[in-house]
């Protein structure tokens, strides 16, 4: 109840202040949009690992280019390089402060050297309660893919369940993996969805889950979206057993609107819609906290294969720049960013590798910045 | 000690020798709920047709009462399975909240099935969105996420353990290995998530690597399970088989079988220690029940799978051939595939072409 007064006062504040400064600002911005606005926002940077560097670099050579007022306290951040990396303390509290982060992909090695067994982006998401990833997966124009027209959202709990980092070996030979499902945090990413949906006017929230199998666990998350379900009597709620789901997503992905998922099979549904819109190069995400917003690509590859050849795909790195623009209050620039990105991909005349090109990075950073306009 | 012999024996057989002998086998059949005894019927009919040297023993199913007061598959289906060591299976139903498990699961640990082999390979002649697609998915079936080791700590605080152990993921890496070499498959993908299941996920990794040392000819790779997810609906060819703990492989297989046109369209084989049992996965379709309108194709391609465990390789590739081909001619298909024709025509065109080969 508490999160409930808590935020729908501040949803209801940030949505009308929004609509008052864009109407505003698209006012001002019709002289010069370079006067405004009048305080810069910073913003922590995470280049992260594999190719993270080279996007975040496309990122704010786009930034630079379109002169958006914002300011990056960049973190070299990273758990396979861990002598060069900077305290997760120091990340914490950039993050805390400015409420706002992009971020490039963690790798996640198999194996740590201190031997722990929660990884780095576990910690940052604990540390920052980052309890929310959505992922918006949506069909891009000019690219090609065999599935036309996906529209979804994939909110995905991703604090607890199987990323407890909760193991043992019983004997030898016998290993005990736990998986954590609490009726709180079920709740809680649950309403999310739930407010999610309102307030995007969209129709339906599918719950994933595997409720015949895991009585308890999943039955727990399953309960808690359909108790949540009966607050919302205007958003249809489905439920459906995640095998199934992803065979849904194969043959009729058009059926799926807001997906709520817990945390490994929201792993999996992002990864296998990003891969029916075009990979992994093409779709933007976030987290959530009740404070701060992490933005980062949706499905988490770090393409270590490709560093340093000039041939990853900056578009998703660029939604992500877009959408943390619109949250900061900055909407005429995250949609002129949007617009250029858009307009390379329609043209289909710079096309990077992933998505059946030979254009560089560079190339394509080129070609968003030289369709960079102020929107009408 | 002739107890222990015997396992030895039905071990082997499991695994790897084929009976090659010439006279007529047993098999069990459990025909199942909904459109399953008219499937069945269908599949026993190919096989007259064919002369295939078996002798069906049909059993019923349908839960009783045991000795513990509890409601279990019948004795006398568990004695046919255990006397045959081979048994074809209709899809089941679970009533939900009847009180007792679901007797698939029975199934699965009465005879100790292991291994589940999903083959999902396109079909000529029904278009999907994703052509040429042929991969293997070998899922353990007896621990993992589906160990049913749950429990409430406090108010609203759920523990489910995942139980990975040793044996069990070396005797499924191992199936791989075999089924890869025996069915002329080149590789073998580990699929895990041990970046994040640091112990557990790593356990089963280590064994599948430990095997890939003893079979050099089959090439192995690791690939974590969302990059599986995100390649695999992008481009499917780079996938042979796939080997994995219990619950990434129910997502997979279900996903591959999305890719190829759903449930109805592939089979199933789950071997075990003490037997094998083929099996069509889909569900029981009671709207459509006693109308003649079922597609059999999934069960009649996992008694061909059934067949090739049984050696009887020859009878298979009729079978399967003819079938295949009456899919890509779309003269007979049944209603799922798109077509008008009943289970009983599609079934009678599969025997003329068998009956003419």
């Amino acid at each position: 109840m508490s999160f409930l007064t808590r935020n729908i006062p501040r949803i209801l504040v940030q949505a009308s202040a929004r609509n008052i400064h864009t109407t505003v600002n698209q006012n001002a911005t019709a002289v010069n949009p370079a006067e405004r606005p009048d305080t810069r926002v910073s913003c922590t940077l995470i280049p992260g690992d594999g190719v993270g560097p080279e996007l975040v670099y496309s990122v704010q050579e786009v930034f630079k280019a379109a002169g958006i007022p914002v300011d990056f306290e960049s973190y070299f951040f990273s758990e396979v390089n861990p002598t060069l990396s900077a305290p997760l303390e120091d990340v914490a509290a950039s993050i805390a402060k400015n409420r706002v982060c992009l971020k490039g992909i963690l790798a996640s090695p198999d194996y740590s050297h201190t031997g722990e067994l929660a990884t780095l982006n576990m910690k940052l998401r604990n540390n920052l309660d980052l309890y929310a990833n959505v992922v918006h997966v949506q069909s891009l124009p000019g690219i090609k893919s065999r599935h036309k027209d996906i529209d979804c959202v994939i909110i995905r709990e991703q604090t607890e369940g199987e990323y407890s980092a909760l193991e043992h070996e019983s004997v030898k030979g016998v290993v005990e993996c736990l998986k954590i499902v609490t009726a709180r945090k079920s709740q809680r990413i649950a309403k999310f969805a739930f407010d999610y949906a309102t307030k995007n006017g969209r129709k339906k929230v599918t719950a994933v889950h595997k409720a015949n199998i895991m009585k308890l666990g999943d039955g727990l998350f399953l309960k808690s979206c359909e108790q949540m379900a009966k607050l919302y009597p205007r958003i249809e709620f489905e439920r459906m057993i995640v095998d199934n789901c992803t065979m849904q997503m194969v043959s009729n992905p058009q059926q799926f609107d807001v997906m709520v998922t817990p945390n490994l099979y929201g792993n999996i549904v992002d990864n296998l819609a990003s891969g029916l819109v075009g990979g992994a190069g093409v779709v933007a995400g976030a987290s959530y906290s009740a404070d701060c917003v992490v933005f980062e690509p949706g499905a988490r590859h770090t393409y270590s294969e490709a560093v340093g050849k000039n041939v990853a795909n900056p578009t998703a790195m660029l939604l992500c720049s877009a959408k943390m623009l619109r949250h900061v209050n900055l909407p005429v620039y995250g949609q002129m960013i949007r617009n250029a990105v858009d307009k390379v991909l329609q043209d289909g005349k710079v096309r990077t590798k992933d998505i059946g090109g030979q254009s560089s990075t560079q190339e394509f950073t080129y070609a968003v910045i030289h369709n960079l306009q102020m929107p009408a | 000690m002739a107890c222990r012999l015997l396992r030895n024996l039905s071990k082997t057989n499991a695994v790897g020798v084929r009976l090659y002998s010439g006279e007529v086998k047993k098999c069990t059949l459990i025909p199942g709920d909904g459109i399953g005894p008219e499937i069945s019927a269908a599949v026993q009919k190919i096989f007259e047709c064919a002369k295939v040297p078996i002798e069906w023993e049909s059993v019923d199913v349908t839960p009783v009462r045991g000795p513990d007061g509890k409601f279990g598959i019948p004795q006398a289906a568990i004695d046919s399975v255990n006397r045959n060591k081979i048994g074809l299976k209709g899809p089941l139903m679970t009533p939900v909240g009847k009180g007792h498990r679901s007797l698939n699961l029975a199934l699965r640990k009465e005879f100790n099935l292991y291994a589940n082999v999903r083959p999902c390979k396109s079909l000529e002649g029904y278009k999907t969105l994703y052509d040429h697609v042929d991969v293997v998915t070998i899922r353990e079936n007896t621990e993992g996420e589906y160990s049913g080791i749950e429990h409430e700590i406090v108010d609203g605080v759920v523990q489910s353990i995942k139980l990975i152990t040793e044996d069990a993921s070396i005797r499924v890496a191992e199936f791989a290995f075999q089924y890869a070499k025996e069915n002329n498959r080149h590789k073998v993908t580990a699929v895990h998530k041990a970046n994040i299941m640091r112990m557990s996920d790593g356990l089963f990794l280590r064994c599948c690597r430990d095997m890939a040392k003893k079979y050099p000819e089959v090439k192995f790779e690791e690939k974590y399970l969302d990059t599986v997810c995100l390649n695999m609906v992008q481009d499917p060819l780079q996938y042979d088989v796939l080997v994995m703990p219990n619950l990434y492989g129910d997502i997979l297989s279900d996903m591959c079988a999305g890719l190829v046109g759903g449930l109805g369209l592939t089979p199933s084989g789950n071997i075990g220690l003490n037997g094998a049992l083929f099996e069509s996965v889909h569900g029981t379709a009671p709207d459509i029940a006693g109308k003649d309108l079922a597609n059999p194709t999934a069960l009649l391609l996992s008694a061909v799978m059934m067949l090739r465990y049984m050696g009887l390789n020859s009878h298979a590739d009729k079978i399967a051939d003819a079938c295949y081909a009456t899919i890509r001619e779309a003269k007979f298909l049944t209603g799922d595939l798109g077509g008008k024709a009943k289970c009983s025509e599609f079934t009678n065109e599969i025997c003329d072409k068998v009956m003419k080969s």
